[in-house]
C-alpha cells in the first residue's frame, strides 16, 4: 500500500520572533500512507504542516515533493489539500460552490468543463455522504458536516498530499469518533497520501499507518503505532502516548531492581546505575507485601467500561494510578502492595 | 385534560430580555417626535402650494439644475469615498506601520470639524492661487468654484463614513479562508474578488448610503468652494437658504420636500440592494 517517498523534509529549522519552533527536523513521508504528526501544543507540529503546505517558510532546510524541490514554491502551485481545524469554508458560497472552488479557480485553459465540474462535485458529495446538501450554505450545517465539506473541497483539486490540521479538534467526542473511522475509510478507498496533525494519542494510534512524535520542535520518533508503543525511544515519547507511573530504580547488568527487588523489566546494555522505570497503569498488579515493588494506601477508585482504576498514595507523597480488572472494590485507606509486570527504563 | 397550548401573539417571543412593548413604544415615540414630526411639518408647509405648485418649483430650471448637481455629485462623491475609504480601512487593519494609530484618528476629523472650517480650508487649498489649485490649474483643471469643488468637499466629509462602516468587518475576516483559497490554487486577485470582498459588500453599501446622504445634506463646507453659480455649481440646500432669505417659505419647503422624497427613495433602494446582498453574500 505504501511505497516510495512522496515528501522529504530535510533539516528544517524555523524561528518565530526569538522562539525556535523547529530544530533541524527531517522526515520522510511515503506515498499513499496516512501519517500522524503527534505532539503536545508547542511541539511545532502545526508549523511543520504549514511549511509543507507553503503557508509558512522555513529559515533553513528543504521540502522536496517527489524529485522536485518545493521549498520556495508558492502555496498556489504546490497542489496540496489543506483542511483547517475550524473548517475555513467560504460562508457566502453554497456547499457545491465551496467544493468546486479549486476547480473554478484554475486558468481557463486548465479548467474542466462545467458539466465535468458538476459531476466531480456530485461524486465528492457522494463520497462524504452529503449528496442532498449541494445547495445548502455552511451556516446551515453541523460542525461534522462542515468538516466533511472542507475535506471534499480539498480533495476536489486532486492534491499530491492531503494535510489536515487538527481536523477533529473542534468537534464533540461522538462526532469525532465517527469522523475518524470515516476518514480511515476514505483513505483506504482513495489511497491519498495524507498527513494529519493531532495532540490526541488515541486518534493518532487508531488512524495512522505511521506516527511521528514531535516534542519541542524535534522529531522524537517515527514508526508504526505498534512500534512507538512497544519500543518508545525516549521517556518523552512514552509519557506522551499515555498515562505512566514513574519509579526510581537501579540498573545493573541488564537487570532492573526497584526497592531492592528484581523486576521483569530489562535494561538496555550500557545503562547502569540509578534509572527511571516507567510502567503503564495496567502493567502493575496488586501483590502480597513480600513480593511487591511498591507500597501505598488506596486513596480512591472508580469503575469505567469494565475496568477499575485505583489511585494509590505512596509513602513518599506521589500518587500512582493502577488499572485492574473490575473485581472487588478496594476500600479507601487500605494498605496495598504493587508488583511491576512490565515497563521501560530510561536514564534518570 | 388541559387545553393545548396555543400560540398567542406572533410578534412576541419568549426571550431572556423581555420588554418588546416598552421598547417598541419608546422607539416609536422618539422616532415620531424627533424625526417624523419635523418632516411632517415640512411636508404640510409645502403642501400649501398644492401638487401643481410643487411641480412648478421642481421643474424650475434653476431648481432642477441645483437638484441634479446635489444628487449627481453626491452619488459620484459617495462612490469615490467608498473606494478610497475601503482602501484606507484595509491598510489600517491589515498592516502594522509606524503612525498607524495617528492615521486612524485622523480619519475621524471630518466628523468633528465644523463644516465651515473645512469649507474655508478646502477653498483656500483649491482656489486658483491655492497650494493644490495652482497645480491643478496648470493641468487645465479648475477645482474651486465648479462642481469639481463640490465633489472634493463631499468626498472629504463622506470619507469617515465609508472607512468606519467597513473597518470592523475587515478586522473580523478569518485569515484562514484566504489561506484555504490559496491552497486550492487560487491566485491573489481571485482570492480577493471571490472570497474576501463579497462578504464585505453589505458594509460597503452602508458606507456608500451614509456618505451619499451626508453629501446631499451638506451645506457649510460646500458653499465656500463651490462658487455657487446658478445652473453650474449651485447646490439645492443653498437654493433653499436663498429662498428663505427672500421670505419665500413655501418655495423653500417645496424644494426641501422634493429633496426629502428623492433621498428617501434612494436610501430605500440602497437598503433593498443591501438586504439582497446580505442574503446573497452575507450571513445567509
Amino acid at each position: 500500500m505504501t511505497g516510495s517517498t512522496a515528501i522529504r523534509v530535510e533539516n528544517l529549522s524555523k524561528t518565530f520572533d526569538t522562539a525556535a519552533v523547529l530544530h533541524d527536523l527531517s522526515l520522510d513521508v511515503r506515498a499513499g500512507e496516512l501519517l500522524a504528526l503527534l505532539g503536545p501544543s508547542g511541539s511545532g507540529k502545526t508549523t511543520l504542516l504549514r511549511i509543507i503546505a507553503g503557508l509558512d517558510f522555513p529559515d533553513r532546510g528543504r521540502i522536496v515533493f517527489g524529485a522536485e524541490d518545493a521549498t520556495r514554491l508558492p502555496v498556489q502551485q504546490r497542489a496540496v489539500g489543506f483542511v483547517f481545524q475550524h473548517y475555513a469554508l467560504f460562508k457566502h458560497m453554497s456547499v457545491a460552490d465551496n467544493i468546486a472552488y479549486g476547480l473554478n479557480a484554475r486558468k481557463r485553459s486548465e479548467r474542466p468543463a462545467k458539466a465535468e465540474i458538476k459531476r466531480r462535485v456530485g461524486d465528492l458529495l457522494d463520497l462524504i455522504k452529503l449528496s442532498g446538501f449541494a445547495d445548502r450554505y455552511p451556516s446551515q450545517l453541523s460542525g461534522g458536516q462542515r468538516q466533511r465539506i472542507a475535506l471534499a473541497r480539498a480533495l476536489a483539486v486532486e492534491p499530491r498530499v492531503l494535510l489536515l490540521d487538527e481536523p477533529f479538534g473542534a468537534l464533540d467526542a461522538q462526532v469525532r469518533k465517527d469522523l475518524r473511522r470515516w476518514l480511515r475509510e476514505i483513505h483506504d478507498r482513495t489511497g491519498q497520501t495524507t498527513i494529519f496533525v493531532t495532540h490526541d494519542q488515541d486518534e493518532a494510534l487508531e488512524l495512522s499507518d505511521r506516527v511521528a512524535v514531535l516534542a519541542k520542535g524535534r522529531l522524537e520518533q517515527i514508526g508504526s503505532p505498534d512500534e512507538v508503543q512497544e519500543a518508545p525511544v525516549s521517556a518523552t515519547v512514552l509519557k506522551f502516548l499515555g498515562d505512566t507511573i514513574e519509579v526510581e530504580a537501579i540498573a545493573q547488568g541488564g537487570e532492573v531492581r526497584v526497592d531492592g527487588r528484581l523486576t521483569p523489566v530489562t535494561a538496555p546494555a550500557g545503562l547502569v546505575g540509578p534509572v527511571k522505570l516507567y510502567a503503564r497503569p495496567w502493567q502493575l498488579q496488586f501483590a502480597e507485601s513480600h513480593e511487591a515493588h511498591l507500597h501505598g494506601t488506596v486513596r480512591s477508585s472508580y469503575r469505567s467500561q469494565g475496568r477499575q482504576r485505583i489511585e494509590v498514595d505512596r509513602p513518599e507523597g506521589k500518587t500512582v494510578v493502577v488499572e485492574a480488572s473490575d473485581t472487588a472494590r478496594l476500600p479507601a485507606g487500605r494498605p496495598v502492595g504493587l508488583r511491576i509486570l512490565a515497563g521501560h527504563v530510561f536514564a534518570g | 385534560m388541559e387545553p393545548p397550548l396555543r400560540p398567542r401573539r406572533r410578534f412576541r417571543q419568549p426571550s431572556v430580555l423581555p420588554g418588546f412593548g416598552l421598547t417598541l413604544g419608546y422607539t416609536l415615540t422618539c422616532l415620531g417626535l424627533i424625526v417624523l414630526l419635523p418632516l411632517a411639518a415640512l411636508v404640510v408647509r409645502a403642501s400649501g402650494l398644492g401638487l401643481s405648485g410643487i411641480w412648478e418649483v421642481a421643474t424650475d430650471p434653476r431648481v432642477a439644475s441645483a437638484l441634479r448637481v446635489s444628487f449627481g455629485v453626491s452619488a459620484l462623491a459617495a462612490l469615490t469615498a467608498s473606494i478610497f475609504g475601503f482602501l484606507i480601512a484595509w491598510v489600517l487593519t491589515r498592516y502594522e506601520f509606524p503612525g498607524r494609530r495617528i492615521v486612524d484618528a485622523v480619519v475621524d476629523l471630518p466628523f468633528a470639524l465644523p463644516t465651515a472650517v473645512a469649507g474655508i480650508a478646502l477653498a483656500s487649498l483649491y482656489a486658483p492661487n491655492g497650494l493644490v489649485g495652482a497645480q491643478l490649474a496648470k493641468l487645465g483643471i479648475e477645482a474651486a468654484y465648479t462642481p469639481v469643488g463640490i465633489y472634493i468637499a463631499m468626498v472629504f466629509i463622506g470619507l469617515p463614513f465609508a472607512v468606519r462602516t467597513v473597518q470592523p468587518l475587515i478586522v473580523e475576516i478569518d485569515r484562514e479562508i484566504e489561506e484555504a483559497s490559496a491552497t486550492l490554487g487560487a491566485g491573489r486577485l481571485h482570492t480577493l474578488t471571490r472570497v474576501v470582498l463579497p462578504p464585505l459588500i453589505p458594509a460597503v453599501l452602508t458606507g456608500f448610503a451614509l456618505a451619499f446622504a451626508r453629501g446631499v445634506g451638506e451645506y457649510g463646507s460646500i458653499i465656500f468652494i463651490a462658487g455657487n453659480l446658478p445652473y453650474v455649481s449651485e447646490i439645492a440646500p443653498l437654493l433653499i437658504v436663498i429662498k428663505l432669505s427672500e421670505f419665500d417659505y413655501g418655495g423653500a419647503c417645496a424644494i426641501a420636500t422634493i429633496m426629502l422624497g428623492i433621498s428617501f427613495v434612494t436610501l430605500l433602494a440602497i437598503n433593498l440592494i443591501q438586504a439582497w446582498s446580505r442574503r446573497r453574500f452575507g450571513y445567509v
